[in-house]
């Protein structure tokens, strides 16, 4: 990893997206990288597309403006694609991990993929209710991007969220987070 | 050395309020009053610092109650942004006059009409005859190091004037980067204990602060402020020297960025300067002299040292993130103004940019770059004032 990875989150507001572009910052962080996490802020309220943004570096990141080329892009609620071109700009090689109960060829032939992309899916919503017991798929997403872009490992990851929920939620919500990322990263699937 | 950590700018700014633990701050809790003021109460209720602070009913009052402490003797901080610091307006000349060493972080956003919540200079930038002090910072790091060298230029006896931090909204005070925070400890000893000049509460030795003063001292009073602002250069040197032995990072009146040989200089503020750095150096690449030069201490202006720092440029463009509808954009005046110390005469461009939250992206600083290296070529200036990344 010696260039930039820039990431561009596509959620919808209430679903904690702008919070696991920050636990994903943190848990760079950890391995010394040179992080950036930022929401775009549009009128905020829940259900409304949310975008967010990380870049993660060994050089310092002087760059203050919205990723517009992503390395990767994470979609936390698949059906954002229907009304927004999730591809935009992604170059050759870039990098897909979609929250869909869908398989990975489906969802290469749905976004009209180059062969060079990389898409990965995952059940996030389903794992979330199963492990925390409402929908929220940023935990799963986040151990599913993880596994995906190899950026951070499981470990540190799992540090991280910890961390993030430790001060704010109970010992269960935590515990059900960590299983939540632990599933993302095992049943992530690679097309 | 630091702990390295994940934050946003309000995060900084608060944490650097939190070490700096001010005798009192006062505070506007509503919008436009930013995340600082809210996480710094809650170092207030839990206890993490000594500091009183006083809920207000309005960006007026609270400069009025910053005022009255200030003047009372203690080391008062507050904070602001947009609408808020325009409804200051009147106690900033007053806090200046009286020689108040009040620190203020700034959140720069618009003002409205129409109503805008998202960055540009145009709050900081219009109270900048105010008689302030004013830093600006490019990132989190710089904002929460300005803030802690702002209380020791603020308060030295050669100064004694309120300052003003600045620092860009939602692209840095929303925003999480690395940075490093210092040790409580070496924060606390960096600032040192404050002691007034001269406390209204030090009831044997009465003093009074803000008189009416008919046409025959008003004069010299204005005169001092001047007088006092000219020691600000120096001081902001020498308290920045103090912070490199405990931080190891460097500051100075401004940065030069590959400034050197270039033929072609930018001048720019704040976040957008971070993204002009790196587009700075895909011109470099190509072997196009370009370098860049980002105000820091912007009231008092360092005119002399901008002037010589730019001194081989041919062609100088001056980017604002603020308007002076009618005139050429506040950095640009300063700028033009600066050649008239040593006569210079580069030709020079100025650009209106991300206003009201606007991005500034790498595409619009190569725009500016291309624009300026056509004049280097052609010797002429087509258009002196243009606005980037706007629909005509």
């Amino acid at each position: 990893m010696g260039e930039t990875i820039e990431i561009r989150w596509h959620g919808r507001g209430g679903q904690g997206t702008v919070t696991a572009a920050k636990v994903l910052a943190d848990a760079c962080l950890s391995k010394g990288k040179n992080v950036q996490a930022f929401p775009e802020y549009g009128p905020e309220r829940a259900g409304a597309p949310v975008r967010a943004y990380n870049r993660i570096s060994d050089r310092e990141l002087r760059i203050h403006a919205p990723v517009t080329r992503p390395n990767i892009v994470v979609v936390v609620d698949a059906t954002l694609i229907e009304s927004i071109d999730v591809t935009e700009g992604a170059p050759d090689d870039a990098i897909f991990v979609v929250n869909t109960s869908h398989s990975p060829e489906e969802l290469r032939q749905k976004l009209n993929l180059k062969p060079t992309q990389k898409v990965f899916t995952v059940d996030a919503t389903k794992i979330a209710i199963d492990t925390i017991g409402r929908p929220l798929p940023n935990s799963t997403m986040l151990g599913a991007l993880a596994r995906a872009s190899g950026i951070v490992d499981l470990d540190t990851l799992l540090e991280d969220v910890k961390a993030s929920f430790g001060s704010k939620f109970s010992e269960k919500v935590i515990v059900a987070n960590l299983e939540a990322t632990r599933r993302g990263y095992e049943e992530v699937k690679e097309g | 050395m630091g702990k390295k950590l994940a934050l946003t700018g309000n995060q900084a700014v608060a944490t650097a309020m939190k070490q700096i633990n001010p005798d009192v701050c006062a505070a506007y809790p509503i919008t436009p009053q930013t995340e600082i003021m809210q996480r710094f109460a809650t170092f207030v209720a839990d206890g993490e610092v000594d500091t009183e602070l006083i809920t207000v009913e309005s960006e007026h009052s609270a400069m009025s109650a910053c005022i009255g402490a200030a003047a009372g003797g203690g080391r008062v901080m507050t904070a602001t942004s947009s609408q808020g610091l325009a409804l200051m307006w009147e106690m900033l000349y007053i806090a200046s006059g009286m020689r108040l060493p009040i620190v203020m972080p700034v959140v720069n956003r618009a003002l409205s009409a129409p109503i805008n919540i998202h960055g540009d200079h145009s709050d900081s930038m219009g109270a900048r005859d105010s008689g302030w002090i004013q830093l600006y910072s490019e990132n989190a790091q710089e904002a929460y190091d300005n803030v802690i060298q702002a209380v020791k230029i603020g308060e030295h006896p050669d100064v004694r004037l309120p300052v003003m931090v600045c620092m860009d909204g939602f692209i840095i005070s929303h925003s999480i980067e690395s940075m490093e925070l210092l040790p409580d400890d070496v924060v606390k000893e960096f600032v040192g204990e404050y002691r007034a000049t001269y406390p209204l509460l030090d009831v044997d030795h009465p003093v009074t602060y803000g008189p009416l003063v008919l046409p025959d001292y008003y004069m010299e009073f204005k005169r001092q402020q001047h007088e006092a602002m000219l020691h600000v250069k120096d001081v902001v040197l020498e308290v920045a020297k103090e912070f490199e032995r405990i931080s190891g990072r460097s500051y100075g009146l401004f940065e030069s960025y590959r400034l050197d040989d270039a033929e072609i200089a930018v001048v720019i503020l704040n976040s957008a300067a971070g993204t002009m750095k790196d587009v700075v150096d895909s011109y470099r690449d190509r072997g196009i002299k370009v370098g860049l030069l980002k105000p820091r201490l912007f009231r008092p202006f360092p005119y002399r040292e901008v002037a010589e720092a730019l001194g081989n440029a041919k062609v100088v463009g001056v980017l604002d993130r603020a308007d002076s509808f009618g005139g050429f954009g506040p950095t640009y005046m300063e700028v033009a103004s600066a050649f008239t110390t040593n006569g210079a005469r580069p030709l020079m461009l100025n650009w209106i940019y991300g206003l009201g939250g606007r991005d500034f992206m790498p595409e619009h600083a190569e725009q500016a770059i291309q624009q300026m290296v056509k004049v280097l070529e052609t010797g002429e200036v087509e258009v002196q004032k243009d606005y980037l990344g706007v629909r005509e």
